[in-house]
């Protein structure tokens, strides 16, 4: 009897077998489909809780979720993801977040607050690279219960800067996952990410693409709408254009379609150009500056530089009107913080030309004042038609620039190691909050080596003093103003000149729905993106 | 068949220091570069505070002196061992494997296609020196020619996939399809036509005008002379003697070739988004993966070694006059 029960069981189990792949492809595009993403590159690590970079969040926030996503309508600009609520207390020692309840990770196991408890201490705090900075005082994190995690500070830490964090900072990975890691940076794990966001991760061809399909457990109702993302890596921005209008990919972000295709391929039918959804990743194009040169030492210099530059010239030509003149270090998409009333430097090549003779820079023989070398920042098309532009800017007014072109790690250890640099032109990023990112770039003491920071020598104690200060700022309103005139300081000084803010664009069939939903909308989880036939 | 063991031999014992010079020079080489591979690393994920790069320079082994890092690297290959890729954290070994194979396929398709098609267009064209056919060719395989690899790639996607949807724009097959055996290879086909068109038709130009040159050169030789005075037609003249000549030369570029065309690959196989070589080569060269890029181009000097003993022995095969490639240096 026994065999021959056996049998039975394997020949039905061998049916079941035998028909699941019919039954597979019904069920897979029954609902929404497979979405097509172009992608250009292949992160080394893919765990947004290590790595907190948008090349990496591109593609792990569809599976791995923050704490609170940014959002255009919600309470202090969030919409609840893992935490539905969250409140920091007078004193700045502590911050409670109430946590969703009948949330499972994709293997199954609930989601509680020893995982966000886990990841705070053992992931963002001491590995990730923005973590490391906003939970530097990050002492303790208390679980009275599955779904309240108290993250208790050794010193005041304005939850301000928290909250405005959180949708970069809080991605949270599962404890029982990592726990058993030796060492959690390295781990393998890291590029097989596993979650709690409305995809799973499936499959990663490298240099072909990255397979997500849908989480069927997902807490959101009726999310998500897609059955699969597809990513696939194009390295040529050319070649993305091309596959778009084949119908081959559905959807390049990043304007990985280049701003010159814009126009041709806006007129594709079948094809939408987005701009919006990328508020909260706001790029600032901006002249780094040496100020150990001594010509660059001088505020005159200075001043006359910000004059030379045609802003609009700018948005206009480079941006083709994808950007925004820039006056200060905070941009306007960060209303939060962003201070209208500082110095201005509209363009006025006459005024800089008196502010040079005034402050004695004569022009030579050849109508030339003084040389100086510019190095581009290599990442961007932007930056280096930037340079291009600068340099007869720069003429203009008798200042003689060599443009001196590297790649990515050439350009690093120029500037940011070597500081083998006059002045650069650099994309830096405003990440929701000044303490995150844009104080680094003003500030001295940063030592050597540090990408984005200041290290052009620049040396200011009122403005060290008031950073300081702001750091330890508890109350809003009061940190709010110390960024607000911190804003007027810098524009009045000069340490860097900020000359333009930009978004970038995505290209999409119109066939895909709810795109730009979110200020970060491209690395956000697109629970509620969906393919129409 | 005894030379041509002692000719493998042989190789294969000169290529040990060859290959032991080239791996030093180009880990060198990418040393001598500006920025280490945590620079460039750190400007991928935006920046970092400085006990986090210092830390990464530790644990990639970056912080030690070049001549301790190079005899590392040394001893390692001693043993075989490729070692480990910083940009991508895996073993190179590993992911040289993986790639290898789409730039094969590319290469040998583009390679036979541009031999083929050059040689024959060679003869037509060489056939009769100064026609009509001859000047065409000539003009037309010059211009293809003088245009840039990616333009030409570039073109190839506008016609024939965004108008015509014949070939697909990109990639080496259809992703996550599920295909397999011979549906898969027939995908793998149609993925790999504009490829090997835009990178053949570069090198057929040079073909062509090779085989053209040596006929034009070989109809003035007494051979050719006597066979017209023994009244042979001109076609049979052209393709059985004149042609077989003229071929030689043409075997000798067959194996210079192979290295350019490892270079030309690294284009197209951005412009196509295949996951081959040359594309994992640029990627080496932007992350400053001296394990990887060394171990690139070891296994690419490899492949050429093997290319230029394969062209000697063919050699014998050509013109029974010479017995291996070395029997006349």
């Amino acid at each position: 009897m026994i065999p021959l029960r056996f049998c039975r069981r394997t020949v039905l189990r061998g049916t079941a077998l035998l028909l699941a792949p019919l039954a597979l492809p019904a069920r897979l595009f029954a609902n929404g489909g497979r979405l097509v993403v172009a992608a250009d590159s292949e992160p080394r690590n893919l765990n947004p809780a290590i790595v907190a970079s948008n090349g990496v969040f591109f593609v792990a926030s569809k599976v791995i979720e923050p704490l609170a996503e940014a959002s255009y309508d919600g309470r202090d600009g969030l919409a609840p993801r893992l935490a539905v609520a969250w409140e920091g207390s007078a004193d700045g020692l502590s911050a409670t977040f109430r946590l969703r309840q009948g949330v499972t990770w994709h293997d199954g196991k609930p989601f509680t607050s020893a995982d966000v408890a886990f990841s705070a201490l053992k992931v963002w705090k001491p590995l990730q690279n923005l973590g490391r900075l906003v939970f530097a005082n990050l002492e303790a994190v208390d679980t009275p219960d599955d779904h309240t995690a108290i993250f208790r500070f050794s010193r005041p830490t304005p939850f301000q800067l928290i909250r405005n964090a959180l949708p970069v900072v809080s991605s949270v990975v599962a404890k029982h996952v990592f726990e058993n890691e030796a060492d959690i940076a390295a781990s393998p794990l890291n590029n097989r990410p596993m979650g709690t966001g409305p995809f799973r991760f499936a499959e990663h061809r490298p240099g072909e693409y990255y397979l997500l399909e849908r989480n069927p457990d997902y807490w959101g109702e009726g999310e998500p709408k897609l059955d699969q993302i597809v990513f696939r890596v194009l390295p040529d921005r050319a070649a993305a254009a091309g596959a778009l209008e084949a119908g081959e990919i559905h959807l390049a972000a990043f304007s990985q379609v280049p701003l010159a295709d814009l126009d041709r391929i806006a007129k594709v039918e079948g094809i939408a150009v987005h701009t919006r959804g990328y508020e909260a990743l706001t790029y600032q194009l901006c002249v780094e500056i040496n100020h150990r040169r001594k010509e660059l030492a001088d505020l005159a210099v200075r001043r006359a530089i910000a004059h030379a530059i045609d802003r609009d010239f700018v948005v206009r030509t480079i941006f083709l009107g994808h950007a925004q003149a820039s006056t200060g270090i905070v941009p306007k998409n960060a209303p939060e913080f962003h201070e209208a009333d500082v110095p201005a430097y509209p363009f006025d090549v006459e005024r800089a030309n008196a502010l040079l003779d005034r402050a004695g820079y004569k022009r030579g023989q050849d109508g030339v004042r003084f040389s100086l070398r510019l190095l581009p920042a290599p990442y961007f098309t932007e930056t280096r038609q930037f340079g291009d532009y600068l340099r007869q800017a720069l003429a203009a007014i008798g200042i003689e620039a060599v443009v001196v072109n590297n790649d990515a790690a050439a350009h690093q250890k120029a500037v940011y190691a070597d500081h083998d640099f006059d002045l650069a032109v650099a994309p830096t990023v405003f990440r929701g909050d000044p303490a995150i990112s844009t104080t680094i770039l003003v500030r001295s003491g940063t030592p050597a080596g540090v990408p984005f920071s200041n290290q052009g020598g620049y040396e200011n104690a009122g403005i060290d003093a008031l950073i300081d200060e702001a750091a330890e700022t508890v109350d809003t309103a009061a940190r709010t103003a110390l960024y607000r005139r911190l804003q007027q300081l810098v524009a009045q000084d000069l340490p860097l000149i900020n000359v333009a803010e930009w978004g970038f664009v995505t290209v999409a069939s119109d066939r895909v729905a709810n795109v730009s939903s979110n200020p970060r909308w491209a690395v956000s989880n697109w629970a509620d993106t969906a393919l129409e036939s | 068949m005894n030379r041509a063991f002692r000719l493998v031999r042989r190789r294969a014992l000169t290529a040990v220091p060859v290959l032991l010079i080239v791996a030093a020079g180009a880990f060198l080489l990418l040393e001598a570069a500006p920025g280490d591979a945590a620079d460039a690393y750190l400007l991928s994920i935006g920046g970092g505070d400085p006990a986090f790069v210092a830390a990464l320079r530790e644990q990639w082994g970056l912080d030690g002196s070049l001549s301790s890092r190079l005899w590392l690297y040394l001893s390692a290959l001693a043993r075989l061992d490729l070692g480990w890729s910083l940009a991508f954290d895996r073993p190179v070994r590993d992911l040289v494997a993986e790639r290898l194979p789409a730039t094969l396929w590319l290469m040998g398709a583009a390679t036979a296609l541009s031999f083929l098609l050059g040689s024959a267009l060679g003869v037509v064209a060489g056939a009769r020196p100064g026609s009509l056919a001859d000047r065409l060719l000539s003009a037309g395989s010059l211009a293809v020619y003088a245009v840039p690899g990616f333009w030409l790639g570039l073109v190839l996607i506008v016609v024939f996939s965004v108008r015509l949807r014949w070939f697909p724009t990109a990639g080496i097959e259809t992703v996550a399809s599920g295909k397999a055996g011979l549906a898969r290879a027939l995908d793998i086909a149609r993925h790999l036509a504009l490829p090997v068109a835009s990178l053949s038709l570069i090198y057929l130009a040079l073909f062509l005008r090779m085989m053209r040159a040596g006929m034009a050169e070989a109809w003035r030789q007494d051979y050719a002379l006597a066979a017209r005075a023994r009244g042979l037609g001109r076609f049979r003249i052209a393709v059985r003697h004149i042609a077989r000549n003229a071929l030689l030369p043409l075997v000798t570029m067959l194996g210079l070739q192979a290295a350019s065309m490892l270079g030309g690959s690294v284009v197209i196989e951005s412009v196509f988004a295949i996951p081959g070589f040359g594309r994992l080569a640029h990627e080496a060269v932007a992350a400053r993966d001296a394990p990887l890029l060394c171990g690139i181009i070891l296994v690419s000097a490899v492949m050429v070694v093997a290319v230029n003993l394969a062209v000697d022995l063919a050699y014998a095969a050509l013109d029974p006059r010479v017995e291996d490639g070395e029997a006349r240096a």
